[in-house]
């Protein structure tokens, strides 16, 4: 019996009720959110279910979104069930004064340079994880470069022409 | 008719023509003597035979290839020996894109070579990051090291390197022998953290 996206559904709302919210099938894959208290139990059991075997871990990663309060920062799971071959986005949010979030390493042994890089990237505080410090950036870097309050260009130079960068002005 | 035509009437090689001497330097000769400055011929010898590094991490290396190689043939200049070790050059060459994570090795490498020492910065992102305006790149060689030449282009053609190249001949064959001792120049790398 191929693994449907509704029987995912009604395992995950069975089993979570309300905390498995925005439901929606995308052109790729079925997206949904929990609660960001509820990640580990959510991925657990995903895991630990034998009719929806979701056990291999693509990517992790996320987005800052800063224009949502209290919700700034998005931590997105893609989950993969490799016998059947169905992959699954899971998101959670959390605030960017408190971004706490628990880590996936006990689950998956391959969060942990995810969790790294989204660490180093975007300054998520993975609770529990063994190693948690920077993985692709400089060890110096005192900020978290894709989080949007930070510009992308390094704002230090002031002899690069802006209309070359796609910023206006002239040369200063 | 070819549009562009080469080789119509091609010119016999004369060998006389293509034979280049490096100039004498200013001096008194006379019967069996010839005297000049010291550091004119310390400056001769110096500029036809750099030992250049190559510390090439992207396009801009390619392009030394080719110039290395035998069209363009960078060992007509007097650096046949193109060496990879920083203690035997130079003269550093920086070709590509340099991540802040690759400034302290590129500080390291010109740190190992000994003195005197030259710097080129070949390409865009070498002299000033480039296109590369974001937070992981090092936006110009000359944040961690002094550099003596930059060429421009993204990246140079195997002439604007030679030309760049030559640029430094000039600039070690009249360079003071006392310069590497000058308080300028002690004052220059300090301002690089180097003592």
């Amino acid at each position: 019996m191929a693994l449907t996206y509704e029987h995912i559904q009604s395992a995950l709302v069975n089993k979570f009720g309300e905390a498995i919210t925005n439901w929606q099938i995308g052109v790729d894959m079925a997206s949904f959110e929990a609660p960001k208290e509820a990640n580990l139990k959510v991925l657990q059991f995903l895991y630990e279910e034998s009719s929806l075997g979701f056990q291999f871990l693509t990517d992790i990663t996320a987005v800052h979104y800063p224009d949502q309060l209290g919700k700034e920062l998005a931590v997105v799971y893609h989950l993969h069930n490799l016998v059947e071959n169905v992959r699954l986005r899971f998101k959670v949010f959390t605030s960017i004064e408190d971004p706490t979030i628990f880590t996936a390493t006990q689950l998956f042994s391959s969060a942990n340079w995810m969790e790294r890089e989204t660490y180093d990237f975007f300054g998520i505080q993975f609770v529990g994880h063994p190693n948690l410090k920077r993985i692709l950036n400089v060890d110096e870097m005192e900020y978290f470069p894709l989080r949007k309050e930070f510009p992308l260009e390094d704002q230090t130079r002031i002899d690069k022409d802006d209309e070359m960068f796609g910023r206006g002005g002239s040369i200063r | 008719m070819r549009p562009v035509r080469f080789n119509i009437n091609p010119i016999q090689a004369n060998t006389k023509d293509s034979l280049a001497m490096v100039e004498a330097p200013e001096g008194y000769s006379g019967e069996g003597f010839f005297a000049t400055k010291l550091s004119d011929v310390v400056g001769l010898a110096r500029k036809n035979s750099l030992w250049p590094l190559p510390f090439a991490t992207s396009c801009c290396g390619i392009e030394f290839m080719a110039t290395m190689a035998s069209h363009y043939d960078l060992a007509r200049f007097g650096s046949e020996r193109v060496g990879f070790s920083p203690r035997q050059c130079d003269l550093l060459m920086v070709m590509g894109t340099i991540a802040k994570k690759m400034a302290p090795v590129l500080r390291q490498v010109y740190l190992q070579m000994a003195e005197p020492r030259w710097v080129i910065a070949v390409g865009a992102c070498a002299s000033s990051g480039g296109i590369f305006d974001t937070y992981s790149v090092l936006q110009g060689i000359d944040q961690v090291i002094p550099v003596d030449v930059y060429v421009p282009g993204c990246p140079p053609r195997p002439e604007a390197i030679l030309d760049g190249f030559m640029k430094v001949q000039d600039l070690v064959g009249q360079e003071s022998l006392r310069r590497r001792n000058s308080e300028q120049y002690t004052a220059l790398l300090e301002t690089y953290g180097i003592q």
